[in-house]
């Protein structure tokens, strides 16, 4: 398949209004020495149709959760999507538009952000919102980043019930930043408590904390926060946009900054991403905040319009000053999230939330009446749930995938303390049917 | 001439905006709907509720569901119909947005990757249910690496500037294995401001290296600043006022005989796809874009990718994991590579982004890569060639796939930044502008327009040109069919309004 346009005579005519004999004079500049002198060693160029054959016998290779039966989760979620969300941001418009430095010709895309970041704010509690990072991990760094610039201080408390890949973007972005990570240990699947105290001091920048958590189980943010906020450092808070519909959010609790993965929002699966990061804040750092801010304004007319705001926090103007390196971000995970927040709104936010908790709840109660199964941690939980057995994790998950089920995920994949157990996922898509399969799968393992 | 005619100039098909379809003001969500109003649909529960106290302690339960809009599914799609209408997008208008790339998204890159098999797979599904998208994700690196000419690709970082990140990063560790702390990255000055931004990010100090009139770097300045401190320096080649640098041989040999590490900044991939390749020129470490390069859409702003290809003796910190061919020809993930930097993203990366840009390199073949670099360049050079004449032109022919040039503005009282504006009543979006030279409109159409398209905006630069010269209110008062006037930013940003509230 080929994209460009010019035939062979208006090449010709090209060149000639350059005033040259041949495209190769175009690269006159590129020294001889450092030409490729060959064709690159990729397949030559294909027609659609036999692109479309090479993509899909690829895809064929796959065994998707539109097959299987999904109760895997660990951060990404098999939930229902909204015929609307693909319909409204599937469109041109939204998918072919430049970042929207240009008011006048983005007004859409800059409303959409600045609907985006107030329905952030409705699902987390909190102030303010940007326009999206590029996922939770992170977002979860860049947040660490704004504490050490709020309070000046140079070290970061993780908690160990934070996703693992969320510890290690973590780790990643603080061996270079001359930051120091300290782990704050768990216990019976959250937070130990009693040695937050010990190792909260004057030098903790931030508590990076993940409500539900890792497990799926809740955090007593009401409590922890406090102490957090006790000795001068920032509270910062992962968490499940949906969980709001049964669970108070982190706003609720005094969080200071909460960041969030977007993927629940209308964001299909996709093996990982593009998902969304979300990351809200106090009013009161909004000058501190790392990525793309919209605000509402007025044009000359006196019309409300859209255009981006405090850009002086940004790459582009402040280059090595800026908050954050962040440029390219993600617009269009922004509109799907935007458009499925919409659609679902305050009632269809709140039956999502209410059915994986009650599916959950179910689910995790017949698990636990089999022999050989029961609940790791008494801890409440959301939406997701850890399963202890005294049978070996990979044959048990195997005999699921036997019966189209994805049981879990093998948690010793994501934390080695847990060899012997399996993380559930429950989302309002799978039925009381798909549950008792997956138990009866459980029991024949 | 009537004021309507001075004002809009002659649009034919290019009709700029969907302000002529939709000319109201849209509302804002959340002046929409009513309470109870659900613009989704779900089945009953099919188990049974539990009562909440029961299992959550009270004070962690929400004493009401979120404060979200309340509307019905028309209302919903009327209301983000109505905003795609007051969206520039390539879809619609020619972008020659310098430094971005804004060439076609084809369509088959969408379809590909909403294909069921690749669409819903969960990244924490075993090796043996996902062989197919490994496979994809296999080639795409090996495809990568052969076009940077460098021997391996990481592909989990999510954009062009974490990818940038991420390479500081594996350089840091690099020269770290070597018991050397270097602690300077220098840049030129015409860097994209994610250069400087992403080494303050890795806690580098960032050092500007002066660049001559005719815009290539300047090597004595170059070698002044080079020591044993310097950690690497970043450099676009194409650079941004789109010429290409022929020093690049000497400035590698300047910067790896201090040790330093020779960094390239992929954002202008296009102008040389199979032409040369970074790894032939000395580059030990480079990032692609693939929503430039690989015709990955921007989606307003993302989401990017951004892999990162480097030399062998920086292979062993690359992130983790890392996708591989194992030895019985299957494919799988492999985290066994102990001085890596680690994890810089959740899972793998930007997956769904990744297999368009698959997708692309497959349709296009080593042929239709080498076709984009020579049409992005005659493009560049042909528009170039027919504006020379009333836009000065502060840096020589040949040009890459962009060039910069300046308005005269003589004492019209018009700036670049109305220039620009101006190009919206043209159906065009506005170039970039002032950077990297002051008052500069940097041009870069990409190889997918067509000569009409270029020759429209060819008649709509030289309109413009006219227009400072004989009525310059047109233009500094420009864009006169946008659905809104220019906006007061200055404001905007003075009182940040970035959230609804209830009672404006």
């Amino acid at each position: 398949m080929r994209f460009t346009q010019f035939t062979g005579d208006e090449v010709q005519e090209a060149l000639g209004a350059v005033g040259v004999d041949s495209m190769e004079s175009l690269f006159a500049p590129i020294p001889d020495s450092l030409r490729l002198k060959r064709d690159l060693n990729i397949p030559a160029g294909v027609s659609e149709l036999e692109l479309l054959r090479d993509a899909k016998s690829l895809a064929d290779k796959n065994d998707d959760c539109s097959k299987l039966t999904c109760f895997l989760g660990a951060g990404a979620y098999d939930h229902f999507i909204p015929t609307v969300v693909d319909a409204l941001a599937g469109q041109s418009e939204f998918l072919t538009a430049y970042t929207p430095y240009q008011a006048e010709a983005s007004q859409g895309i800059l409303q959409l952000f600045f609907e985006f970041q107030t329905l952030v704010c409705q699902l987390t509690g909190m102030d303010i919102a940007n326009a999206s990072m590029y996922e939770v991990a992170s977002a979860a760094a860049e947040a660490v980043g704004m504490a050490r610039t709020i309070n000046g201080r140079r070290r970061a408390l993780v908690a160990q019930t934070v996703h693992p890949d969320t510890r290690r973007v973590l780790q990643t972005y603080a061996d270079s930043q001359d930051l120091e990570i300290v782990v704050l240990p768990d216990r019976d699947g959250v937070v130990d408590e009693r040695a937050l105290e010990g190792a909260l001091d004057d030098s903790m920048a931030a508590v990076v904390l993940q409500s539900p958590n890792l497990f799926g189980c809740v955090e007593r943010l009401d409590r922890i926060i406090d102490e957090v906020h006790a000795h001068g450092a920032l509270a910062i808070v992962a968490t499940d946009p949906i969980a709001g519909g049964v669970l108070k959010p982190p706003g609720a609790f005094d969080a200071d900054i909460v960041v969030a993965e977007g993927q629940a929002l209308g964001v299909p699966l996709q093996y990982g991403g593009p998902y969304l990061g979300l990351l809200a804040g106090r009013e009161k750092y909004l000058r501190k905040m790392p990525g793309r801010l919209v605000g509402m304004s007025k044009d000359r007319d006196g019309r409300r319009g859209f255009c981006l705001v405090l850009q002086t926090r940004e790459q582009h103007i402040k280059r090595e000053r800026a908050t954050s390196n962040i440029c390219t971000n993600e617009g269009l995970l922004a509109v799907r999230a935007a458009v499925h927040t919409a659609a679902m709104g305050r009632c269809g936010i709140s039956t999502v939330a209410s059915q994986c908790f009650d599916k959950a709840h179910y689910a995790a109660a017949e698990i636990a009446k089999l022999d050989g199964f029961e609940l790791r941690f008494a801890a409440p939980f959301f939406k997701e749930f850890v399963v202890r057995t005294t049978r070996d994790v990979t044959t048990v998950l195997g005999k699921c995938r036997e019966a189209g089920i994805l049981g879990g995920v093998a948690l010793k994949r994501i934390d080695d303390r847990f060899d012997d157990c399996f993380l559930v996922a429950v989302t309002e898509k799978r039925t009381k049917g798909e549950m008792d399969a997956l138990v009866a799968a459980l029991k024949g393992a | 001439m009537s004021t309507a005619n001075t004002l809009e100039p002659n649009v034919a098909s290019h009709v700029a905006m969907g302000s002529t379809r939709f000319p109201l003001q849209p509302s804002v969500l959340f002046e929409l709907g009513s309470r109870g109003l659900c613009g989704a649909s779900l089945p009953a529960s099919d188990v049974p509720r539990l009562r909440r106290e029961d299992v959550v302690p009270a004070e962690l339960l929400a004493d009401q569901p979120p404060p979200l809009p309340e509307i019905g599914e028309l209302d919903v799609v009327r209301h983000y119909k109505r905003l795609s209408h007051r969206c520039f997008s390539v879809d619609e208008n020619f972008y020659p947005l310098g430094s971005c790339t804004m060439k076609y998204n084809p369509r088959v890159n969408e379809r590909v990757a909403g294909l069921e098999g690749f669409a819903h797979l969960h990244p924490y599904q075993d090796e043996g249910d996902v062989q197919g998208m490994l496979e994809l994700l296999f080639r795409l690196r090996s495809d990568l690496a052969e076009i940077a000419g460098l021997p391996e690709v990481t592909l989990q970082p999510a954009a062009g500037a974490h990818g940038e990140m991420t390479a500081l990063m594996v350089i840091n560790a690099y020269h770290r294995s070597r018991g050397e702390h270097r602690t300077v990255v220098l840049a030129p000055d015409s860097a994209h401001g994610t250069n400087p931004a992403s080494c303050t990010s890795c806690g580098a100090t960032h050092v500007s290296v002066r660049s001559k009139e005719d815009g290539r770097v300047d090597m004595d300045d170059l070698r002044a600043k080079v020591d044993a401190n310097t950690a690497a320096l970043m450099i676009t080649n194409p650079n941004t006022v789109g010429v290409f640098d022929e020093q690049i041989a000497d400035i590698a040999k300047v910067i790896h005989a201090a040790g330093a590490q020779l960094y390239l900044d992929g954002a202008n991939m296009n102008a040389i796809l199979g032409i040369t390749r970074p790894g032939d020129f000395g580059v030990d470490c480079m990032h692609f874009n693939t929503h430039k390069t690989f015709s990955t859409p921007h989606g307003g702003g993302g989401p990017g990718a951004g892999p990162v290809a480097v030399a062998e003796h920086l292979r062993p910190f690359l992130p983790v994991p890392q996708v591989i061919q194992r030895k019985d020809g299957t494919f799988g993930w492999c985290d066994d590579r102990p001085a890596s930097i680690g994890k810089v993203r959740s899972f793998y990366g930007q997956i769904g982004v990744l297999v368009r840009a698959y997708t692309y390199i497959r349709s296009l073949g080593h042929d239709g890569l080498r076709d984009v670099a020579q049409k992005a360049v005659l493009a560049s050079n042909y528009v170039a060639a027919k504006l020379k004449h009333r836009y000065s032109m502060p840096f020589p022919p040949p040009y890459a796939h962009e060039f910069i040039m300046v308005p005269r503005f003589d004492n019209s009282g018009v700036t670049e930044h109305d220039v620009a504006k101006r190009l919206i009543d043209h159906g065009i979006h506005p170039p970039t502008m002032s950077w990297p030279i002051h008052h500069c409109l940097m041009i870069e159409p990409t190889e997918t327009e067509s000569i009409h398209t270029l020759n429209h905006f060819v008649d709509a630069m030289l309109s413009i040109a006219d227009e400072i010269e004989q009525n310059p209110d047109v233009v500094r008062t420009a864009p006169h069919t946008a659905p809104v006037k220019r906006l007061d930013e200055v404001g905007a940003t003075r009182k940040p309004y970035v959230r609804w509230k209830p009672a404006d």
